[in-house]
């Protein structure tokens, strides 16, 4: 809520009156997370339908090879901890080990989006063969865009928790936890997506 | 954590343009993207408006001989889409929801000041390239739901432009909506209770609720289609083995809500406007919460109802009519309560109220209508014939549009400091009113004849009523006149409102008007009864 400090005496001219309230930009952000996963929820449910009512072509394949798939799930979670890491580290005023862990988890991100290249280039089946492959094509791409726009923006603040000159520290922890939560959500429908993809 | 203001950064006035101009500028005032949003939407209409009397000129005559069938397909495709994405959304959501709800929440601007700006320049380019399609290759001819194949098989830049358009206003929406929930839940002044807050805060919650949660389907969906359209792929079209009933449901499970987004925020306006007008309390607020949010719940899981013909198993008919019938109970509470909150009170007939009684008698003939269409038997029977249409444009033009017009008539002292023209109001409602009703009522009268919507050739035999028709569409088209020239002349020559004409007790009339930059002179005031009408009286006694 507002803390608006009536004691003090309130001036006439507004631009000088001195008002406080809560942080809410983390409040906008889960409401945006919400509308950005109900994006996935409708990719996902016309992904199911068309498994239940869309038979494929005889003699379409569609089989998926699960290594690749599943190191990347590995490599994911790990980097969400090692984001959790970095902003333990920041908290405690430590900024170049928040640095140095931000940048391993740009480092696993960027690992996801080569193997999830390396994967697209070996599939037997390309975009418009037949209707699994659109939907594996739509979805997986669909995420893969969020990691490399979290992958950017974790970048952007491993340049601003530098020790001279950089934004970020124990006081303004702001951006840095509003793209760890981004990266979790990211990290989680990829989850999501891994077992209604790949395991169903 | 707290974040002090420093309005020297936050909103540097100095900077800001002042007068006409900051109408043009990325003004962070909520007041004045309030206004850019009525205006700009007002704007669309015109073009909108344009187009469905061009529409009501190709009927009055069963061939197609004022214009070729394609421009036809064309000019409805524009003239839904217009109306809808950019004229009745964003005026009824985020012209008022702009304007009004920091007052009620007793702040200085909204939650997010930037996203708002950002949120309302995103509609005049998106709006100027839809009505530019049209010089290209021929706009959007698939109607305003663009369902697949259609949409797939019709020329592509259109159709590709339509998409963009939507998306980005799409977009604009979204981020309207994260900042109105934000401002209601976290920017209420210290002391006010939820509970305490004027309804249109209550239904702009609901509603942005609803925008938040179902827009984004409809982007993931508009982006598959466009997939469908550019790269070849098949996600809705069957020749490649896609399902274009997916389409249409992923499609209503925004579409059906986008109706309540775009009549939620009136039913909010309503409740403003009639107890201020008929000096009572506004009957049930509790049971008006509750409805509201029973609304929106309901209002999320009924869109198959839209597809009654589209090979629904009977299961999913039987729950989707169910949960349609459900609907008008809350709805009917509302309007119990309306009807309530005028009965024995002090009614003054002006042009706020006049406009508010109107919606009152159309909403509740689209009501019936809608109850009707929700039973299975009787949608087979009317599905895409001018009786949806009729239904339709009773909840949004004879719903929404009359609350729009009794909004302003209400707010435009406040707005401009300049009270409106009372007799060029009454005028404007008459030829209104008279002009709707005689143009919509007969469509009824088509559909269960058997017309179908959205072709420009009829049966002969519907000639004379289709006629009846346009002629109420030219009254509708006239009706615009009195309410522009009342608006000029005011602007300019009305006498001046006060800050209270209408003795009202809602927070922003507790301001100056227009109100200033920041819209308290000192601390914002605490209104714990918005409707405590007539209390002063019943204490006398």
């Amino acid at each position: 809520m507002t803390t608006l400090d009536s004691s003090k005496e309130i001036q006439k001219n507004n631009s000088d009156v001195n008002e406080t309230h809560e942080d809410f930009r983390m409040f906008g952000l889960v409401t945006f997370l919400i509308a950005d996963g109900m994006t996935f929820a409708g990719f996902f449910a016309a992904y199911l339908t068309y498994k239940a009512v869309n038979p494929l072509p005889d003699g379409a394949i569609y089989e998926l090879e699960l290594p690749i798939p599943t190191l990347n799930t590995i490599l994911l979670l790990v980097s969400s901890a090692t984001f959790h890491k970095a902003g333990k580290a920041l908290l405690k005023d430590k900024n170049s080990d928040s640095q140095k862990w931000l940048l391993i988890t740009a480092f696993l991100g960027i690992i996801f989006l080569i193997c999830q290249l390396f994967e697209y280039f070996h599939l037997p089946f390309g975009l418009t063969d037949h209707l699994f492959a659109s939907t594996f094509y739509a979805l997986t791409g669909f995420h893969g865009l969020h990691v490399t726009l979290g992958t950017l923006m974790i970048l952007i603040i491993a340049w601003q928790s530098r020790i001279n000159g950089g934004r970020l520290n124990s006081q303004n922890m702001f951006p840095l936890e509003a793209v760890e939560l981004y990266w979790h959500f990211v990290d989680g429908i990829w989850v999501i997506l891994f077992i209604i993809l790949y395991l169903l | 954590m707290t974040i002090s203001i420093d309005p020297q950064k936050t909103n540097n006035e100095s900077l800001q343009p002042k007068g006409w101009l900051r109408y043009f500028s990325f003004s962070l005032d909520h007041k004045v993207i309030g206004i850019q949003y009525l205006v700009c939407g007002f704007l669309f209409y015109l073009i909108g408006g344009t187009l469905a009397s061009a529409i009501r000129i190709e009927l009055a005559s069963p061939m197609s001989d004022f214009m070729p069938r394609d421009v036809y397909n064309q000019v409805l495709t524009l003239h839904g889409t217009i109306m809808i994405f950019l004229w009745i959304v964003p005026v009824v959501n985020g012209a008022f929801g702009n304007y009004l709800i920091p007052f009620y929440v007793g702040a200085r601007d909204m939650a997010f000041p930037r996203l708002n700006a950002v949120a309302f320049w995103l509609i005049p380019p998106s709006g100027l390239m839809l009505v530019a399609s049209y010089f290209v290759e021929g706009a959007a001819q698939a109607g305003w739901t663009a369902y697949p194949p259609l949409s797939i098989t019709t020329p592509q830049s259109g159709q590709i432009i339509w998409i963009l358009s939507v998306l980005l206003l799409g977009g604009s929406s979204i981020f309207g909506g994260i900042n109105f929930i934000a401002t209601i839940i976290k920017l209420r002044r210290p002391g006010l209770k939820l509970m305490q807050l004027p309804m249109y805060c209550w239904a702009m919650l609901g509603t942005s609720l609803l925008v938040v949660l179902s827009t984004p389907v409809l982007a993931g969906t508009l982006i598959l289609l466009s997939f469908d359209i550019i790269a070849n792929t098949g996600f809705f079209n069957p020749v490649l083995g896609g399902n274009v009933v997916v389409y249409q449901h992923l499609f209503w499970f925004y579409s059906h809500p986008a109706v309540y987004i775009m009549v939620l925020p009136a039913f909010g306006l309503v409740s403003e406007i009639l107890p201020v007008h008929a000096r009572k309390p506004l009957f049930g607020y509790t049971t008006m919460v509750f409805s509201i949010m029973g609304i929106v719940v309901l209002g999320l899981v009924v869109w198959a109802h839209h597809m009654f013909t589209s090979g629904t198993p009977p299961w999913m008919r039987l729950f989707f009519t169910i949960a349609t019938a459900f609907i008008a109970v809350p709805t009917g509470i509302k309007f119990f309560n309306w009807v309530a909150t005028l009965w024995g009170g002090k009614i003054s007939i002006n042009s706020a109220m006049l406009f508010s009684c109107g919606f009152i008698i159309n909403f509740v003939f689209g009501g019936i209508t809608g109850v009707a269409l929700a039973q299975v038997p009787f949608d087979i029977h009317v599905h895409d014939t001018y009786f949806v249409v009729a239904h339709f444009h009773y909840i949004v033009y004879g719903g929404t549009v009359f609350i729009i017009f009794s909004s302003i008539y209400h707010w435009f002292p406040k707005v401009t400091g300049k009270m409106l023209n009372e007799k060029l109001g009454i005028l404007h409602f008459i030829i209104t009113f008279i002009g709707f009703n005689l143009c919509f009522a007969p469509q009824h009268w088509l559909g269960l004849n058997g017309m179908p919507r959205r072709v420009a050739e009829y049966d002969p035999q519907f000639q004379f009523v289709n006629q009846i028709s346009s002629l109420g569409a030219l009254l509708m088209a006239i009706s615009t006149i009195p309410f522009l020239i009342n608006v000029f002349l005011s602007v300019r020559n009305g006498k001046n409102a006060g800050d209270n004409p209408w003795n009202a007790l809602t927070p922003e009339w507790l301001t100056s008007s227009p109100p200033p930059v920041e819209n308290w002179e000192g601390e914002a005031p605490l209104v714990e009864e918005p409707y405590g009408y007539g209390k002063e009286i019943s204490e006398q006694k």
